[in-house]
């Protein structure tokens, strides 16, 4: 029925970005615009003795040098309370504690990460900013860093928070089923600790703000690279004590956010109040090196799990106990702690579940949402799990993962707990088995395996590797839409949910189009500015197609009501009209018809118009969208490797997908966004890890020593697609935008056990480095050995 | 990440240049492709006073062969040794190793004199002229010297150059001529582009037999310096390759060398993995030499 919904439509942006005409935060300049730089903490954990500005004060071009003590009637940077809600039958659910937490805008009294914000210093350009920066002295008093969770747990831990009575911010308990009663009848019961750990984002685009004050209409105007301009609007009014609607946030394009660039950072509550205080533009682009220690991590989960399963395959019961890593402060409370707990058991039926997790303080960059927010943990724990369990049982694990699989016909699927809205965890559509069956013909899973064999007699060990997950998408609470048709007929429509790559002016206008029943072309969007819609949220979560695009198509249908009725009065007829390419007519009569132009004008007020009798005057219409819940997207991933088995090397010879994301609105941007992804998965299952030191000091401060992966490095992936429509929005859709990044560390991991089957080793560590896996190699030929002796 | 304040000097002849050295010793950097000082700078982990842009001075760009060697100017770029006929025909082992630094911009930019001054024990360029016994021409306002790169590399990205002087050209030995001889570069780094973990080059020459009688071995990335591993070498003469020799010269190879750990790989990763990688280049060195691929004539 569709027009453009479904396309592979050029993007509307691409244009402006392949030709630089684009505006990013680091391409605005405003008069008299200065330029700031933070000085940071070089502690993990320390007292703050004394701060001496003098030297860096007399410098020439230095308009202010600024510390706590200069700042004092800023609040707090909170934990961010709209994401930290829980309905109440969730509370009873999980009976949770969450500690309140929060960070100085400067540090005040001590540090507690490397990389915080201790003083500012603005000058009138960035070199010279550079040059007062090392020279403003200040005088640390080292305390007991913790870096390790287990330690930051411990009673007699010192504590990071120091208004709490310990280092454990946030933890709550979630069951079904009764585990013990499992673990009792099992046949074999399993112990296994997996870990993921810390990783950066990293956007093409670090952070970075511009702030003036408008003195005219007493207006605070701020650019962020940011995911969120009206959680910052929100904070920096709180933060500042000023109305909401006296700040004015624009996030112009951004280069790419993953989630650290959600939620609001000290930065971007500092340098709009110093723009007001100084009177005079500040900006301040955040550069690699601080983006690598002070911009937010995420991830870092150590689970220890306990799995019963029978003879036959059946996992029959899953316990789980789960460390996050938070860093200094806890931002978003249970946002990634639950989606891991209610995410963990994906496509399978395990009746038997309980988890248990802590959110535990430690003197690191604050952990947060990261592209997958919490599932790309448990999909490893969960797909590890199986691949142990086939191995243990000498069977493919394709086999335990069939025996396993929630089927077609179980759906909607309840999974017996509930989602963190407080909706019950209900998948909606899909078919998980189809999906299997799918990928085993995508990578010709049998001749893979004959080959296989050939191959490992000559010596060259190769492996297939699978995952899987289902991924709740398009929380919400809300997102807005609205609508307006100027007398030209022009489409413009403005939402809250701002961009940073994914192509919303596109695909918005794609849905809109086919609304409205007007040609793409004659839609402008307009996004990423608070002025645009009183209200939003952002993009995050997989969410913006889901709430955006349901909140668009919900305008665009009531807009095209009123339009029907104005058409219907201009072609003074009664039938029943269609529109087409921005036409409007009777199927009967085609040549008579009017055109969006002449509705938009004859919407107009007074007599300039034209309107039915007691119709308002002006074409402009609102929506906003609320879920019931979210909706389950769910995807098969396999990943095949060739293991050097005397270095340690891996290379990724082949990635392939299937998935399910409802409604595809865009395939070339749902390709787009899939084949990004999984270039992150494979740097977190191959490459990345954010290390620190025993004493807190960041070792992985540059690209020579956090790796990502290139070009060179991310194969490309074949494809195939389901399209099961979700029952909870009017189009059917689906998220996708986290998917990717979710399966390929379970998929490669075990790709890499395949490989070097029979040897037993296990890849419950990421990243899958060469040295990390030569060492699994040794020991485990090591242990062979010694049964051969035996 | 903005360098602090320099004065930029930018001589067009190796005199000016020299003189400016000889004025400014301490307090100066020479940059020519600046891809290993500009991050340098940016970071701020040096400062020098005076950056001394040598990037003008075209009689340092050439490559040329002379008495039984080829004869490259210190700012002639890495693509244009990667491009080059001469080279490709004379010294293919520096052809085969010069596609591993970094990455083809970096290649556009990095010159053949800035790599050999950076002093990096993990960097192809001196692990190959250690390999084949190679020269570098250095020079201040009063002399000039030739010194091998056993004297030149000294420790971590320090080398033997004083503060007065400048690298002017790096001389490779043209690999032996009509023999069967071959040559193999290995190396693994976590990333294509990215810095060795370990790299072993090999030069192998058989008689008729296909006993080795030349063995030129050295490996990068795994000692303060690059390092020839002369045992090896002594152990292959007058024997054939097989596979307990190839073990006998990697575990002989992980006991000579001292490597630092880092994230990318602990001391023993990499000692183990420098054995490997050597065992693989003498492989294919020979494989090489047998097939006389590479007979010259």
């Amino acid at each position: 029925m569709h027009k453009y919904i479904g396309k592979s439509m050029q993007r509307k942006e691409d244009y402006r970005l392949l030709t630089g005409t684009g505006m990013f935060v680091g391409d605005i300049s405003l008069t008299n615009m200065s330029e700031a730089v933070f000085v940071r903490s070089p502690h993990a954990h320390a007292k703050i003795v004394d701060i001496n500005i003098e030297a860096a004060k007399a410098i020439e071009g230095v308009y202010g040098i600024f510390t706590a003590k200069d700042i004092e009637d800023i609040k707090p940077l909170t934990q961010f309370e709209s994401h930290c809600f829980l309905p109440p039958n969730l509370v009873e659910a999980i009976s949770p504690t969450i500690n309140f937490n929060y960070e100085d805008i400067l540090a005040k009294k001590k540090v507690t990460y490397v990389g915080q914000s201790v003083a500012i210093v603005v000058a009138k350009n960035r070199y010279i900013a550079e040059d007062a920066a090392d020279l403003v002295e200040v005088t640390y008093e080292p305390l007991q860093p913790l870096v390790d969770p287990y330690e930051a747990r411990k009673e007699d831990a010192p504590l990071i928070q120091e208004h709490l009575e310990n280092n454990i911010q946030s933890h709550f308990h979630v069951t079904t089923g009764n585990v013990e009663q499992a673990f009792s009848e099992a046949d074999y019961i399993i112990n296994e600790k997996i870990r993921t750990p810390r990783l950066g984002s990293n956007p093409l685009e670090t952070r970075g703000v511009v702030a003036k004050f408008d003195t005219r209409n007493q207006e605070l105007r701020v650019w962020s690279s940011s995911q969120m301009p009206y959680e910052i609007r929100s904070t920096l009014a709180h933060c500042l004590s000023l109305p909401d609607l006296s700040i004015r946030v624009t996030a112009p394009d951004v280069g790419g956010g993953f989630g650290p660039k959600g939620g609001v950072y000290p930065e971007e509550i500092l340098i709009p109040y110093l723009a007001k205080k100084i009177r005079r533009p500040i900006k301040w682009i955040e550069d690699r090196m601080e983006h690598l220690t002070s911009a937010r991590q995420s991830r870092d989960q150590i689970h220890e799990v306990k799995v019963s399963f029978k003879q036959d395959g059946t996992i029959t019961a899953i316990e789980d106990f789960f460390v996050i890593d938070s860093g200094a402060v806890n931002f978003f409370a249970l946002t990634c702690a639950y989606n891991s707990a209610y995410h963990l058991r994906g496509a399978y039926k395990i009746p038997n579940y309980d988890s248990k997790c802590e959110v535990i303080l430690t003197n690191k960059t604050p952990n947060v949402p990261f592209r997958g927010a919490g599932r790309p943990e448990v999909v490893f724990v969960m797909d590890r799990i199986i691949d142990i369990v086939a191995r243990k049982l000498k069977v493919d694990p394709i086999e335990i993962m069939k025996k396993n699989m929630i089927q077609a016909e179980d759906m909607p699927y309840d999974q017996g707990i509930l989602v963190k809205d407080g909706h019950q965890l209900i998948y909606d559509s899909g078919d998980y088995p189809d999906a299997l069956r799918k990928a085993v013909d995508l990578v010709d899973y049998e001749a893979f395996r004959k080959e296989q064999e050939e191959k490992k007699k000559e010596g060259k060990l190769v492996g297939i590797g699978i995952s899987s997950y289902v991924e709740g998408t398009g929380a919400g609470p809300y997102e807005g839409a609205h609508i307006s048709i100027d007398p030209s007929g022009h489409v413009t429509a403005y939402l809250g949910c701002t961009p940073q790559g994914q192509g919303h002016e596109t695909v918005f206008s794609q849905i809109a189009a086919d609304g409205l029943g007007v040609n793409p072309q004659n839609i402008t969007v307009r996004v990423g500015e608070t002025t645009v819609l009183p209200m939003g949220q952002g993009t995050y979560a997989s969410r913006s197609a889901v709430n955006a695009g349901s909140a668009i198509y919900e305008a665009a249908l009531k807009m095209r009501e009123k339009v029907l009725k104005i058409a219907a009065h201009l072609l003074k007829t009664d039938e029943e009209l269609v529109i087409d390419e921005g036409k409007i007519y009777a199927e009967t009569s085609p040549e008579k018809f009017v055109t969006y132009k002449d509705v938009g004008r004859a919407a107009l007020p007074a007599k300039l118009g034209n309107l039915p009798e007691g119709m308002e005057a002006s074409l402009e219409v609102t929506h906003y969208f609320a879920p019931p819940t979210v909706t389950f997207a769910a995807s098969i991933h396999m990943a095949q490797v060739e293991v050097d088995k005397e270095t340690g090397f891996v290379n990724l010879q082949n990635y392939s997908v299937v998935h399910d994301c409802g409604t595809v609105i865009n395939p070339m941007i749902v390709d787009g966004q899939v084949q990004g992804g999984i270039a992150q998965g494979i740097g977190s299952a191959l490459y990345e890890e954010i290390v620190y030191d025993q004493t807190g000091q960041l070792l992985t401060g540059t690209y020579m020593d956090y790796l990502l992966p290139t070009s060179m490095e991310v194969p490309t992936v074949e494809k195939a697609h389901q399209e099961f429509k979700s029952t909870r929005n009017r189009l059917g859709i689906k998220g996708v935008g986290e998917g990717g990044a979710i399966a390929p560390p379970a998929a490669i991991a075990n790709a890499i056990v395949d490989a070097l089957h029979p040897l037993e080793i296990k890849t419950n560590d990421l990243p899958i480095s060469p040295n990390k896996l030569r060492t699994w190699i040794k020991e485990a030929e090591a242990s062979f050995q010694a049964l051969q002796t035996n | 990440m903005k360098p602090s304040k320099f004065k930029y000097l930018k001589p067009s002849s190796v005199e000016e240049a020299l003189t400016y050295l000889e004025e400014y010793g301490d307090d100066c950097k020479i940059i020519s492709g600046g891809q290993s000082l500009i991050p340098v700078l940016n970071m701020r982990l040096s400062t020098p006073e005076f950056l001394i842009d040598v990037s003008g001075i075209k009689e340092l760009n050439y490559i040329r062969e002379e008495d039984g060697y080829i004869a490259i100017g210190a700012l002639t770029r890495h693509v244009e040794v990667e491009n080059s006929q001469l080279i490709k025909e004379k010294c293919p082992l520096l052809i085969d190793a010069i596609k591993w630094v970094g990455h083809k911009q970096i290649r556009n930019r990095g010159t053949i004199g800035g790599s050999i001054a950076h002093g990096d024990p993990s960097a192809e360029l001196p692990c190959v002229l250690t390999t084949l016994r190679g020269e570098i021409v250095i020079a201040s306002v009063d002399e000039e010297e030739v010194v091998g790169p056993e004297d030149f590399f000294l420790t971590y990205l320090l080398t033997a150059l004083q503060t007065n002087q400048l690298v002017k050209e790096v001389r490779f030995p043209i690999m032996t001529q009509g023999e069967r001889v071959g040559h193999s570069f290995v190396e693994v780094a976590r990333r294509h582009g990215d810095f060795g973990l370990a790299i072993a080059a090999a030069v192998i020459g058989l008689d008729n037999q296909g006993l080795i009688q030349k063995a030129q071995l050295a490996v990068g990335g795994v000692n303060p310096v690059p390092l020839v591993v002369e045992e090896a070498e002594e152990l292959l003469i007058g024997k054939k390759v097989s596979e307990a020799l190839l073990k006998e010269v990697a575990e002989l190879t992980s006991d000579c060398v001292d490597p630092e750990g880092d994230l990318h790989g602990s001391a023993d990763y990499r000692r183990e993995l420098i054995g490997t990688l050597l065992k693989r280049a003498i492989e294919e060195a020979t494989a090489r030499a047998w097939e006389g691929e590479e007979k010259v004539g």
